[in-house]
């Protein structure tokens, strides 16, 4: 890669403008040489196709709550981009007890405890936890 | 943003405590270099990776993470920093922890006397890191050289400049679970040498990278694992649909590019490594191999390119994913090339 080639691109401005990367590259002389990339198309791409996987997940379990099938608890263990088995792993539980407080009557009987070990878990409160905002 | 204030800013936080930060392609790396630096050994993020023999590739189809196969252009993450340690003579001393307010604690007792320290992290906490970058990735390292108004100084190599974070939040990401678990992992060095004559680990680093990539048996790793790759890639499409080959192709791409691998997947810091070590071994066929790699590296660019057209569904007619696995023979020949070569590599002749 020549200096000149580093590419330049974030049409999308995924990195919010907060940083750039440093790239290795060489000069016109042959010599390695650092230089600041702001961003490169085909990783920008995967980036956001891995987002946009993650948005999809949300928005079922979103789609879940809203028809019951689902606790607030998933919407936002989705929102966090755990699963199951992650979430449990913060919890201190077994996977099996994470999965069944997904389930909203389930959910609804939880002990305040539980609720406030949740929410501290996923930085926020207990309102917010019971809710989709 | 100011950039002029940022560099003042970054000058205050030098005067802290003597404590340089150089930002760096990959953080592995980087917070090695930077450590050693601050205890008088001046040496090169590339050269770090290079002894450390860092550049590698591996496609495990049965290691998934997120449902997508394993793949990587670099060492399990820690054994550049164990492996480059080891050859240079440097001694560091490795803390883990159960109990998290204590290890904020120990933490706070490194910082008073006045010794940078680097930890492990998981990126999903750190909140001064752009949000599209922050996944559940558990090992990411960076160094904290400072405490000011409660907020922790903290030096993140692949940062432009140095930054702060809170108690709060960096206790969370030393406590991140999941695959990898930093377990608030927190090292430094306790003896380093002040003079080290490079050559016999370059020539140690550079062998074991080569052997790496080309005599360990079995189909995942190394030049073999790019042409497994290739032979599995070419028939995504039909196997598994579309959509389901785009993501494994993107995830592929985020291996290759994204945070820390200064492009092309190491390949370009690894020139960077050969043409440090041809001058000081000097041996000039060393350079003619880093020019070779970064050909290599370029066509794993085009690799790139040529995928995100393919998953955005813009690609030309002699695009596709034949085109994408022929790449991959070539870079797999071209590699097993010079890595067959630089087994050869001795202090001698």
């Amino acid at each position: 890669m020549k200096e000149e080639d580093v590419p330049q691109e974030d049409e999308n401005k995924l990195y919010e403008g907060k940083n750039r990367l440093l790239e290795y590259a060489v000069d016109k002389d042959g010599n390695y040489t650092q230089k600041l990339s702001v961003g490169f198309e085909p990783k920008n791409v995967a980036l956001e196709q891995a987002w946009e996987l993650i948005d999809d997940q949300v928005a079922e379990s979103k789609k879940g709550v809203e028809a019951g099938e689902l606790s607030t608890l998933a919407y936002h263990m989705e929102k966090n981009l755990m699963d199951p088995g992650l979430l449990a792993q913060h919890m201190g539980y077994f996977t099996w007890r994470v999965k069944r407080h997904l389930r909203p009557k389930i959910f609804a009987k939880l002990k305040t405890s539980v609720l406030e070990k949740y929410a501290e878990v996923l930085k926020m409160t207990v309102d917010q936890l019971k809710t989709i905002e | 943003m100011n950039s002029t204030l940022e560099v003042s800013s970054a000058e205050q936080h030098k005067a802290i405590m003597g404590f340089d930060h150089v930002q760096s392609a990959h953080c592995e790396n980087g917070v090695t270099a930077n450590l050693l630096k601050f205890h008088g050994l001046n040496i090169s993020e590339a050269m770090v990776f290079g002894i450390g023999s860092g550049i590698f590739f591996c496609h495990i189809p049965f290691l998934q993470l997120n449902k997508l196969p394993l793949t990587s252009y670099r060492v399990f993450p820690g054994l550049v920093f164990s492996r480059a340690n080891r050859r240079l003579g440097v001694k560091m001393k490795i803390h883990r922890f159960r109990n998290a307010d204590k290890a904020m604690g120990v933490l706070d007792k490194m910082l008073d006397e006045g010794l940078p320290v680097a930890l492990q992290t998981s990126v999903f906490y750190l909140p001064y890191l752009p949000k599209a970058l922050r996944f559940h990735f558990n090992a990411h390292n960076l160094i904290v050289y400072g405490k000011s108004n409660g907020n922790y100084l903290i030096s993140d190599p692949i940062m432009e400049v140095p930054t702060e974070i809170s108690y709060e939040d960096l206790k969370r990401a030393r406590f991140a679970k999941g695959i990898g678990a930093p377990n608030g992992k927190m090292y430094y060095p306790i003896t380093v040498p002040k003079e080290v004559d490079l050559r016999k680990p370059i020539v140690a680093g550079i062998r074991r990278a080569a052997f790496d990539m080309t005599k360990i048996p079995g189909p995942f790793l190394g030049v073999n694992g790019i042409r497994f790759l290739s032979r599995r890639l070419r028939k995504w499409p039909d196997k598994m649909g579309e959509r389901r080959a785009g993501l494994n192709l993107g995830q592929i791409i985020r291996m290759q590019e994204e945070i820390g691998t200064g492009g092309g997947g190491f390949r370009f810091i690894f020139g960077a490594f050969l043409q440090e070590a041809a001058r000081i071994l000097e041996k000039e066929w060393l350079q003619d191999l880093s020019v070779e790699i970064t050909v290599s590296g370029d066509r794993w660019r085009d690799f790139a390119v040529m995928a995100g057209r393919i998953f955005k569904r813009r690609q030309s007619e002699d695009e596709n994913y034949d085109a994408l696995a022929d790449l991959l023979l070539e870079c797999a020949d071209r590699e097993n090339e010079i890595f067959g070569k630089l087994r050869g590599l001795s202090l001698k002749d």
